[in-house]
């Protein structure tokens, strides 16, 4: 279900903090977030993002193409890696 | 046989229904168009007059993304989003259902024709 245009976008007020002070001084750095649920916003360009993935920290580096989307969508929670054929299964 | 926008050509049938065969064009735009032509809805296709089709031709030209044009857009959305490595990405690379459906069973739409991974059962002893 698709957010309320009224409302805007949400994005973690800390995070946008963040990458304001980084905006203005110029400097770039790896900004580690656990915060998935912010958009990105046509600021965030540029920069790269560590998001949480409830295990580690995945790299996302934001691209134009990304703005609107949210930081969840580019750190997969889950690693599905197929099952486990017949061989395989005595050695476990 | 009419031609409208390229290759299609639907005929025999009501104009409401027979303009749906142009990729891009359901029930409701269709009616909108014959509105807006001035066409009764149930007026079969080859009794219109040229006039009319032609009417018909320059209200999708100018109002409506259609067949190839539609198409190819819809696919530069798909590969905006595999290009930028979002989680609809994966899925569409996957090939399995995008918007969070469940995957247990069904989903055959997306999975395609069922692959039966060979199971042979070991004899009990």
């Amino acid at each position: 279900m698709a957010r309320s245009l009224k409302k805007g976008p949400y994005i973690d007020f800390r995070l946008e903090k963040k990458v304001d002070a980084m905006n203005d001084s110029g400097k770039k750095s790896v900004i580690k977030t656990w915060s998935r649920r912010s958009m990105i916003s046509p600021d965030f360009v540029g920069h790269t993002f560590a998001v949480h993935n409830g295990n580690k920290f995945i790299p996302v580096y934001v691209t134009e193409n990304m703005v609107g989307h949210k930081f969840g969508e580019f750190a997969p929670t889950r690693n599905f890696r197929g099952h486990i054929s017949k061989k395989d299964k005595g050695k476990r | 046989m009419a031609r409208f926008s390229g290759v299609d050509i639907p005929d025999n049938k009501r104009g409401e229904v027979a303009l749906t065969y142009i990729f891009g064009i359901g029930r409701s735009s269709a009616q909108k168009i014959l509105t807006e032509a001035g066409i009764d809805w149930s007026k079969k296709v080859k009794d219109w007059t040229d006039e009319e089709s032609n009417r018909i031709r320059s209200i999708i030209a100018n109002n409506f993304k259609v067949e190839g044009l539609l198409k190819s857009e819809v696919q530069l959305s798909i590969k905006r989003l595999l290009d930028i490595g979002c989680y609809r990405g994966l899925r569409h690379r996957r090939g399995l259902p995008v918007r969070g459906q469940k995957t247990k069973n069904n989903s055959r739409t997306r999975k395609g024709k069922r692959k039966t991974v060979a199971n042979k059962k070991k004899a009990v002893k």
